[in-house]
């Protein structure tokens, strides 16, 4: 038998040569992307994954995982199979030049701050997606 | 304002979350995956956290502070129902009872969120989320595993009907029921079991599960007395080992 510290280990009384099934793929459940939101109004944050074989449940898991450890507002899933993305290999098409920095949007950073002063002041909020 | 009562109903509450999250935490490091392991111990981390909650009334009331109480009595002294000292099994028993206790959770503190007891409404009302995050978990697997293959169906309903009798046993009554219903305490446990069996009958039908038949209920009595199975001295005496080393100890 295996000998452990852990009376929750002692108990089941496993025997030395237990063997060990190695996975296969089919064993694990799929993967979904949780995004998630800290206040309203907040865009959601991609945080990480968890596995889960219906969406129910990777809300489930999303929610204790990535929401209820912290502040939160809103969770989203989606599975990742649902995710499409560019190639590395393109990278290259993303690639500006210094002279060109008008057309970054930096700008938006300052917004929590405008549109802070602009609730303080009674002037309308902005919204942050415009 | 009858304290023998209020410490009555606080003790048993205690003590069924004490206990049921002992129990639930035994499962940490050894779920079934990693996503429900986590979620399962912090569920189990909450019920601790909501026991201390109700320890601390307690010790407003005049008992011993909430370690001493939780950590230095034996099994005799206990007063939850004999559900939550039933060993975990396997995980669709685990499971089972986690769904069957925790609806009974959240409605018995939903009632309580208007007691006339303040100190109590204000711990219910604080805990409302917790409660609803853990029934809309527990809601989640019993639909799915009870409605997903031949095999989760059966070992669900066995779990069911092995779990039924005891369930049952959580609404034993206490003898303050009358004071504390006329004192607007709380209504009582004849109608908590009422709203429970409401609000678990559309989920087991929706998962495809039985109840089993009312000429087999036999609900187990005794814990709220101090009458337990022998499964629970063990578990005071796991969950206290480290305290006793030196109880005076700071943590």
């Amino acid at each position: 038998m295996i000998k452990s510290l852990d009376p929750r280990i002692a108990r089941e009384q496993i025997s030395e040569d237990n063997t060990i099934e190695p996975l296969t793929p089919m064993d694990n459940w799929e993967t979904y992307e949780v995004f998630h939101q800290k206040k309203r109004g907040d865009q959601h944050m991609h945080v990480g994954i968890v596995h889960a074989p219906n969406p129910e449940m990777a809300m489930i898991f999303g929610m204790d995982q990535y929401g209820r450890r912290g502040i939160t507002a809103n969770i989203w899933v989606v599975k990742t199979s649902n995710v499409f993305c560019t190639e590395y290999e393109d990278q290259d098409m993303f690639a500006t030049i210094p002279e060109k920095q008008y057309r970054e949007a930096g700008g938006y950073k300052v917004m929590d701050k405008i549109n802070k002063y602009k609730k303080a002041n009674g002037t309308m909020v902005v919204r942050k997606e415009a | 304002m009858n304290t023998e009562a209020i410490k009555e109903l606080l003790y048993k509450m205690a003590d069924d979350l004490l206990i049921i999250g002992h129990r639930n935490s035994e499962w940490t490091g050894l779920g079934p995956i990693l996503e429900e392991d986590i979620a399962f111990s912090s569920m189990a981390q909450d019920k601790i956290g909501q026991s201390l909650a109700l320890f601390q009334l307690l010790h407003a009331l005049g008992e011993q502070e909430p370690d001493t109480v939780a950590f230095m009595r034996n099994a005799k002294q206990f007063h939850n129902a004999h559900f939550l000292e039933l060993p975990n099994g396997d995980y669709d028993f685990s499971l089972m009872r986690h769904f069957l206790f925790d609806t009974a959770d959240q409605l018995r503190f939903e009632m309580l969120a208007h007691s006339s007891y303040e100190p109590l409404a204000k711990v219910a009302r604080k805990i409302k989320g917790e409660l609803k995050y853990h029934v809309f978990h527990g809601n989640t697997f019993i639909t799915k595993l009870g409605a997903a293959t031949e095999e989760s169906h059966a070992r669900m309903q066995s779990a069911l009907n092995e779990a039924w009798n005891y369930a049952l046993g959580m609404f034993e009554e206490g003898p303050f029921e009358k004071e504390l219903n006329e004192a607007g305490t709380f209504e009582g446990e004849e109608v908590l079991k009422k709203r429970w069996q409401e609000a678990i009958s559309p989920i087991l039908i929706k998962a495809t599960l039985i109840i089993p038949h009312q000429n087999t209920w036999e609900p187990k009595l005794g814990g709220r007395k101090g009458y337990h199975t022998e499964h629970l001295q063990p578990l005071v005496e796991e969950m206290s080992e480290v305290f006793r080393v030196d109880p005076s100890a700071e943590w």
